[in-house]
């Protein structure tokens, strides 16, 4: 219960505790004390000197209580006596007030009496004197009523909204008046005037070209005249039309021809900027149409119905106009000039789009077209980019190294591209980022905000991109070696084996969280490709790639040594002095490789090795086990035996599948490389006929091999197989088997 | 008893050389040529008894070498043809004969295989082709349903076309022609096309196949590069004229229609070394077998290469209603291509693979070691083929 303490304080004590508390009598401080219970207690439980310390303190209690009470009894009397003064006081002025009110109440009758008096006298002066007034006014109104003709006459031609506005206060009055007649006269003489104004007026609208304020002037004046507005509005619009048309008009002016047969003859630049036409466009045509819409609004009321589709046409025009402007911005130009221009262009319209909603689509519309097409423009440089920095690649590879001098190594080639198009993917991020950024207008419309995050850019643009490039590394692999097109050198394979698998490891994701940062998609937004799909697919590149470099540079040995086994005289041979040449070019190559290989590549594991698996103990381990493997062979009586042992032996080891994929590292590579050489030499070697001494040579060269190739393999055994069955598979093909002796092949190899 | 079990018969030497007997439809028997450069080779007659899942074995020596490649004629029973290795001290030579087998074993004695290896027989020779002029044999092409007449042999780099005359006791080289150009030019193989009258035959030199018309023997097409190495084989498609199956050292099958050869048709990947072997099913064209150097033999069915895209056609005079057939066409989705099954029963390299020409759905394996494996196409595919 102790923990809850401070939650009960809290809350009050519990209705138990309440009713456990209340009747404890032996609280001195509580109401229910009974000194009785208390005394009781105390002299039953406590020892002497408690009860004489307690009573002490009593004491000392009871007396500080006497003490303070009498202190408080003392101030208080003090305040007793000067409230009780004070009272006293106030009783006496009290008496004193009430006479004087009586007083003032007297005075204040007496000036009323007199005051009504006063008015009384004055009020027949003063109905004369309004009477007065009025005839003097209806005198002047009559008279500025005579002078309306004259003034009409006099302001219709310069200045007719004043005469306008004289007519119309003198109208209603004239209309009312006109069975009088001198007013009906005046009347007809001020309609004359006014029809004149209007006609005039009319073939002023007809005509001239007006600006669109004289144009709103000129119609609002004439529906004041009230002239028919169906048919003013028609002539507003026409008016408005033509001007609207001359306006887009220049600006096609800037536009190159339409040129219907196409593409063939590219149109000299434009000769302003895209910001520029934008300027322009939207602050004249774009300017005029609002103001013209504005005018209609006010001069025939809310009723567009007329003024919607003129106007909608004219903005789809315009919005044709804009793009086929957008449409010369070819190449990728100033991304933020283009950016600032339909910034522009979309905040210009918004004003329009408040008369005209309908237009709005259509122009959030021209916005994300011009932007998709940027996107899609970005893409296809970024492709060319990467093309021309493989192209680069290549020529490096390709270049003739001047002897001593190391070329750039691949470490560096492979850093050099992967950041070049690391860098140039984060700038076109980072231009295509301009369209989204937060002073732009555009950038809040919901499809910048959604689908051009997610649709354009990372799928359009970021995930395109990956795709193609894995696509176009596989392509390496895939397409050129059949059909002996020019493929791709093995070392650029190489290369974009690690690419790839550079992009599955760590590219990819950081691609992406880029883009998913600077380009936040939104949760109800349409699915995206997910890393992991565009990582397996990086991955699978990559194997392939890998995959087909094996196999080109184990092509390239393997074809060396069945060459080297296919035209030699295995029958004729002499005996063997040497190891042939082409098995240390097989071992050069093997080497060079490796080196290759292991500039991009890590080390790889080799399976768990024995503790002689040293140089030297290895030609001691294989000299041990050679006799063994030999012996039998070569004992004419027993053809059976042979096969018995191989099968067995078979038996025990795994089967080696040849062109298999490899991993990811140097030994496996290398041992890919040469499993696919070794199985070349076995598979040769059993087609031909050997002499005593063609066997001899198999087999110095098999232990020159197997001296050099066992530690590029990551698991020795493997090359130890294949030579054991190149060597077996001689022996059989042999005519007179007699072996050279182990030492004297040792020696040979040794010797080089 | 289990029926797909695959039967495993052993030979004492190694080998390479397999061909069905080809004149013989009714039992199923296989001849494999030994390979052994200190004893005298053999040539094993297998006749596998189907119903009790029995193989009988007859052996007939070849004393002349080593047989690299063997073939039946497919007229008569008991003639076939070798090409063996003829080995002095210092020159190796590759020639090819005709033989005739004894007449008891034509078509097979079942006698018990303890007898008959105590008491091996002899082939009694028909004729050598004479190659002194022309280099070594590589094989040896019997006309396809022809009389047994008409045999074509490749040597080095020459088509030789021969007449057995007076009862194939004579061979008398009725034409030929030599493939030209730089380099030492070797045929690898080649195969007689059962089309056109069997005036076709292709044949395989480094990565190029070409076609040769024998009437004119004048070059009728050429696949060059077929394969990005060796072509190790070829096969026609006994039903369709135009397609021509090849394989070869980069590990891939190739289908190809020899009117437009500029690419294949279809490329299979299946195995992890190079083909050694590829053979259509006599009956069933979808029915790919292939050998390797990996110790495997894979069954492939390309079904949208093959004659019956839509599996089997029922004939018109088979069904009663005509509309019956159109909505079944309907029905039938083309199949797809796919790998039947890869056997592994093999431990080392497969070098020849063989459709019994018996049995259509019976076909057997050779690997170097001298291990002969008999097996059958699985039953449920047999059914979904023959149903």
């Amino acid at each position: 219960r102790r923990p809850h303490g401070p939650l009960q304080r809290y809350y009050g004590p519990s209705t138990a505790e309440a009713a456990e508390a209340a009747p404890d009598p032996t609280d001195i401080n509580g109401p229910h004390f009974d000194p009785e219970v208390f005394m009781t207690k105390v002299r039953n439980e406590c020892p002497l000197g408690q009860l004489l310390a307690r009573e002490a303190a009593l004491g000392r209690e009871i007396r500080a209580l006497d003490s303070d009470m009498q202190t408080l009894l003392y101030e208080n009397y003090n305040k007793f006596i000067s409230a009780t003064d004070t009272i006293r006081k106030m009783k006496v002025d009290f008496r004193h007030m009430e006479a004087e009110m009586d007083d003032l109440a007297a005075n204040m009758a007496a000036i009323s009496a007199s005051s009504a008096r006063v008015s009384a006298a004055l009020q027949d002066r003063h109905r004369r004197g309004a009477q007065l007034a009025g005839v003097q006014a209806l005198l002047r109104k009559l008279q500025a009523l005579v002078e309306v003709p004259g003034r009409l006459r006099c302001w219709a031609g310069t200045e007719p909204a004043r005469a306008l506005r004289c007519h119309a206060r003198a109208r209603a009055v004239l209309r009312h008046y006109r069975h009088l007649p001198s007013f009906r006269a005046i009347e007809d003489e001020s309609h004359a005037i006014m029809a004149d104004l209007a006609r005039r007026l009319r073939t002023r609208l007809r005509c001239e070209k007006l600006d669109p304020k004289e144009l709103t002037e000129c119609v609002e004046m004439l529906l004041q005249l009230e002239e028919p507005a169906e048919e003013l509005s028609e002539e507003f619009l026409s008016q408005a039309g033509a001007r609207l048309e001359a306006e887009l008009a220049a600006l096609e002016a800037e536009l190159p021809a339409a040129d219907p047969s196409g593409a063939a003859t590219t149109p000299p630049p434009p000769a302003s900027d895209i910001l520029d036409f934008v300027d322009r466009g939207s602050s004249a045509f774009v300017g005029t149409l609002c103001q013209l819409a504005g005018s209609y609004r006010t001069l025939f009321g809310e009723d567009t119905g007329r003024l919607e589709p003129f106007a909608a046409a004219l903005a789809t025009r315009y919005f044709e106009l804009l793009e086929r402007r957008l449409a010369l911005e070819r190449g990728l130009g100033d991304t933020s000039l283009l950016v600032r221009a339909l910034d522009r262009f979309h905040r210009r319209l918004r004003a329009l789009l408040e008369l005209l909603p309908a237009g709005a689509d259509a122009a959030a519309a021209v916005v994300a077209r011009a932007a998709r097409e940027r996107v899609d423009r970005y893409l296809r440089a970024l492709q060319t980019f990467f093309l021309g920095c493989l192209g680069d690649v290549r020529q490096a590879l390709a270049a003739p190294r001047p002897p001593g001098k190391e070329g750039p190594g691949l470490p560096d080639l492979l850093a050099t591209l992967a950041a070049s198009v690391l860098g140039q993917l984060k700038a076109v991020l980072a231009y295509v980022q301009l369209f989204t950024a937060r002073d732009v207008a555009f950038a809040s419309l919901p499809y910048f905000k959604g689908e051009f995050c997610v649709t354009a850019v990372r799928e359009g643009l970021v995930v395109a991109f990956v795709r193609w490039l894995c696509r176009t590394a596989r392509g390496f692999a895939d397409g050129p070696a059949e059909r002996g097109a020019p493929a791709a050198p093995p070392a650029l394979l190489l290369l974009l084996a690690r690419l790839c698998l550079d992009y599955e490891n760590s590219t990819i994701s950081y691609i992406l969280t880029l883009t998913d940062e600077q380009f936040p998609p939104l949760d109800s937004g349409p699915a995206v490709t997910p890393g992991p799909a565009l990582c397996a697919e990086a991955r699978a590149a990559a194997q392939r790639l890998l995959d087909h470099y094996v196999q080109v540079q184990g092509a390239a040995v393997a074809q060396m040594l069945r060459k080297s086994v296919e035209t030699r005289d295995w029958l004729g041979t002499v005996e063997p002095r040497n190891v042939r040449a082409v098995m240390k070019r097989v071992v050069e190559d093997i080497t060079a490789i490796d080196v290759q290989v292991g500039q991009l590549f890590e080390e790889g594991v080799r399976r768990a090795q024995s503790s002689d698996s040293s140089r030297r103990a290895f030609s001691v381990y294989s000299s041990s086990r050679a006799p063994g493997r030999y012996a039998p062979s070569y004992t004419p009586s027993a053809p059976m035996d042979t096969h018995l042992l191989s099968n067995i032996q078979k038996l025990f080891s795994e089967r080696i599948d040849i062109f298999s994929p490899v991993e990811f590292n140097k030994v496996s590579v290398l041992t890919g490389i040469i499993k696919i050489s070794l199985k070349t030499l076995l598979e040769c070697v059993r087609l031909r006929t050997l002499g005593r001494f063609g066997l001899q040579q198999v087999q110095v060269d098999g232990h020159y091999l197997q001296l050099y190739l066992w530690r590029f393999a990551s698991d020795e055994r493997v090359v130890q197989g294949l030579l054991d069955e190149v060597a077996a598979s001689a022996a059989h093909r042999c005519l007179d088997p007699v072996p050279m002796e182990h030492s004297v092949v040792e020696l040979i190899c040794e010797r080089g | 008893m289990e029926d797909d079990a695959p039967v495993i018969y052993g030979l004492e030497f190694q080998a390479r050389a397999l061909t069905p007997q080809t004149a013989e439809t009714d039992a199923i028997r296989f001849l494999v040529g030994t390979q052994s450069l200190r004893y005298d080779n053999q040539i094993h007659i297998i006749d596998f008894d189907d119903e009790n899942n029995i193989i009988n074995k007859n052996v007939l020596l070849h004393q002349v070498g080593e047989i690299w490649h063997i073939s039946t004629s497919p007229a008569d029973k008991g003639v076939l043809a070798t090409c063996y290795n003829k080995t002095s001290d210092t020159k190796v030579m590759t020639c090819a004969a005709v033989w005739r087998m004894p007449k008891e074993l034509e078509s097979g004695s079942h006698e018990s295989p303890d007898d008959s290896s105590s008491n091996t027989q002899t082939l009694e020779l028909l004729c050598h082709l004479d190659n002194t002029a022309h280099g070594n044999m590589a094989c040896v092409m019997w006309e396809p349903m022809g009389d047994g007449k008409k045999i074509i042999s490749l040597a080095d780099n020459n088509v030789l076309l021969w007449d057995l005359e007076e009862s194939s006791a004579k061979a008398v080289l009725s034409s030929s022609a030599a493939l030209e150009g730089k380099g030492q030019l070797k045929f690898t193989s080649g195969r007689w096309s059962p089309h056109h009258n069997c005036t076709q035959i292709a044949t395989a030199n480094d990565t190029t196949v070409r076609g040769w018309d024998i009437r004119s023997m004048r070059q009728i097409y050429c696949i060059e590069n077929a394969h990005g190495q060796l072509v190790r084989d070829l096969d026609f498609n006994p039903n369709k004229q135009y397609y021509l199956a090849s394989c070869g050292d980069d590990c891939k099958v190739k289908f190809w229609d020899t009117r437009n050869v500029t690419e294949p048709v279809k490329t299979l990947e299946e195995h992890s070394h190079w083909v050694w072997n590829v053979r259509y099913n006599h009956s069933h064209d979808q029915l790919i077998l292939t050998g390797s150097s990996d110790s495997r033999v894979i069954l492939s069915n390309m079904v949208s290469i093959s004659s019956e895209p839509f599996g089997h056609m029922v004939d018109d005079d088979e069904l009663s209603d005509q509309e019956d057939q159109h909505q079944e066409e309907k029905i039938k989705e083309p199949l797809q291509d796919s790998v039947i099954a890869t056997y592994e029963e093999h431990e080392d390299s497969v070098y020849a693979v063989e459709w019994s020409s018996a049995d259509p759905w019976l076909f057997a394996s050779l690997s170097y070691d001298g291990r002969l494996v008999i097996n059958r196409v699985p039953r449920a595919l047999k059914y979904h083929i023959l149903l």
